[in-house]
């Protein structure tokens, strides 16, 4: 420790003052975040973090990337990902920690105590960036886990009919979202013993080179297991695309809606008698 | 009427970049907007919106990334939407050979580029090895 007087001062003042700087820290905080949060949770989180503030400054000064603020750091990073998760901004988030400073001001007469409060406004700054970090990486953190949910999400593969399962495709088609749907209908063929599949793009707002490839992907990996694809959701804008863009789809069979797609499946099945609808085997 | 001898006037003109996947699906909202305010019927705002998207492709799979500029024209009286790709990538040494159908010097359809070009009213390329290439489509409402 550099300045060992005033720290001296500063740690006396925070001890001494113990009790009535965290009650007053406490309605600070309450007070800004408008009863969005219980006031219970806030007094739990500060009377932790008072006392953990007063031991790292005793044992580690000002040095806020010391180990002595280990403890500090680590209330701090689930005070964070709280308020984030909470729907907080990173401003009342920071807050928590900054207005502290407000509270300690008051307190503060003599000329002397000057210098202490500055270096105590280091330190807050410096936790308070901390928290405004990690208040921005588990928002980073939840939009990812969003984004993966979301790819889970916009894919299902729903069994339609006895043997025949649909995968109704929405929004963009990209080159991980049809690894996912090639996944899950072929583990879907499999699993219902479907021997038709109709992918539907209803959903899907442009066909393009690359959607088309992907597409046509997936139907020659179902008919490697035996099953029929066939393509449904074709409107009339898309199809005049298509057709322009020069995307041939060969033999692959496509309809214009899923009702269309399904009637032409289980015409199929019926026309290939009972003793096949057994399945892929 | 229609006359490629009057002057075009460019309206609402919005650049972006293009320097990954998220920015071709941008590309496609962006062009799909204008050719909606526009009043572009459903048939040619999706060619529009399909060539935008092939081309964006390109200027990030071929050119390294680059930028998208899309505008409303007028000329004569009639509206249309502009899209131009630009890019400073390696450029393209025979730009008949790219635009034949089924070539690609990637893994594509090799329909991208040839298809745009059937899907948009104008196409315009300009490149040359190391020099980038410059892409424009215009689609007019009927």
């Amino acid at each position: 420790m550099t300045n060992v007087g005033d720290s001296d001062r500063l740690l006396g003042l925070l001890t001494e003052g113990r009790e009535e700087f965290t009650g007053q820290w406490v309605r600070s905080v309450t007070s800004t975040l408008a009863g969005r949060l219980p006031a219970a949770e806030v007094q739990q989180d500060l009377h932790e973090l008072y006392p953990a503030l007063l031991d790292a400054l005793r044992s580690g000064g000002l040095a806020t990337r010391d180990e002595s603020y280990g403890e500090v750091r680590s209330l701090l990073t689930e005070l964070s990902r709280n308020r984030a998760r909470q729907g907080f901004s990173p401003t009342e988030t920071a807050f928590s920690v900054l207005s502290l400073k407000d509270v300690l001001e008051p307190a503060l007469t003599a000329g002397e105590d000057v210098r202490a409060y500055l270096q105590l406004a280091r330190v807050l700054d410096d936790l308070g960036l901390y928290t405004i970090e990690v208040h921005a990486k588990t928002r980073e953190e939840i939009i990812s886990a969003q984004a993966e949910q979301l790819l889970e999400l916009s894919t299902p593969v729903v069994k339609l009919w006895e043997g025949v399962v649909g995968v109704p495709l929405v929004g963009t088609l990209d080159s991980a979202r049809t690894q996912v749907v090639m996944e899950k209908l072929l583990q879907s063929l499999l699993d219902l013993n479907a021997t038709h599949a109709i992918v539907d793009i209803t959903g899907v707002p442009a066909v393009d080179t690359q959607v088309a490839q992907h597409l046509l992907k997936t139907v020659v990996a179902a008919r490697m297991m035996g099953a029929e694809c066939v393509i449904s959701g074709i409107r009339p804008q898309i199809a005049q695309t298509i057709v322009a863009l020069g995307i041939e789809f060969g033999d692959i069979t496509t309809k214009a809606t899923l009702a269309d797609a399904l009637r032409h499946a289980l015409d199929r099945i019926e026309a290939r008698g009972p003793v096949e609808i057994g399945g892929l085997l | 009427m229609t006359s490629s001898s009057q002057p075009v006037e460019e309206s609402d003109a919005q650049e972006s970049p293009i320097t990954g996947n998220g920015d071709v699906v941008k590309a496609r909202q962006a062009v799909r907007a204008l050719a909606q305010q526009a009043r572009l019927s459903l048939v040619d705002q999706t060619k529009l919106v399909t060539a935008a998207s092939e081309l964006a492709r390109n200027t990030l799979s071929y050119g390294g990334g680059g930028t998208m500029r899309v505008s409303i024209v007028t000329r004569a009286g009639t509206t249309g939407v502009k899209a131009v790709f630009s890019d400073q990538g390696p450029g393209i040494p025979d730009v008949d050979l790219a635009l034949t159908d089924g070539w690609s010097s990637g893994r594509g359809m090799g329909l991208g580029l040839s298809g745009a070009r059937r899907l948009a009213d104008e196409f315009t390329l300009e490149s040359a090895p190391g020099r980038g290439t410059t892409v424009s489509v215009v689609k007019w409402a009927r």
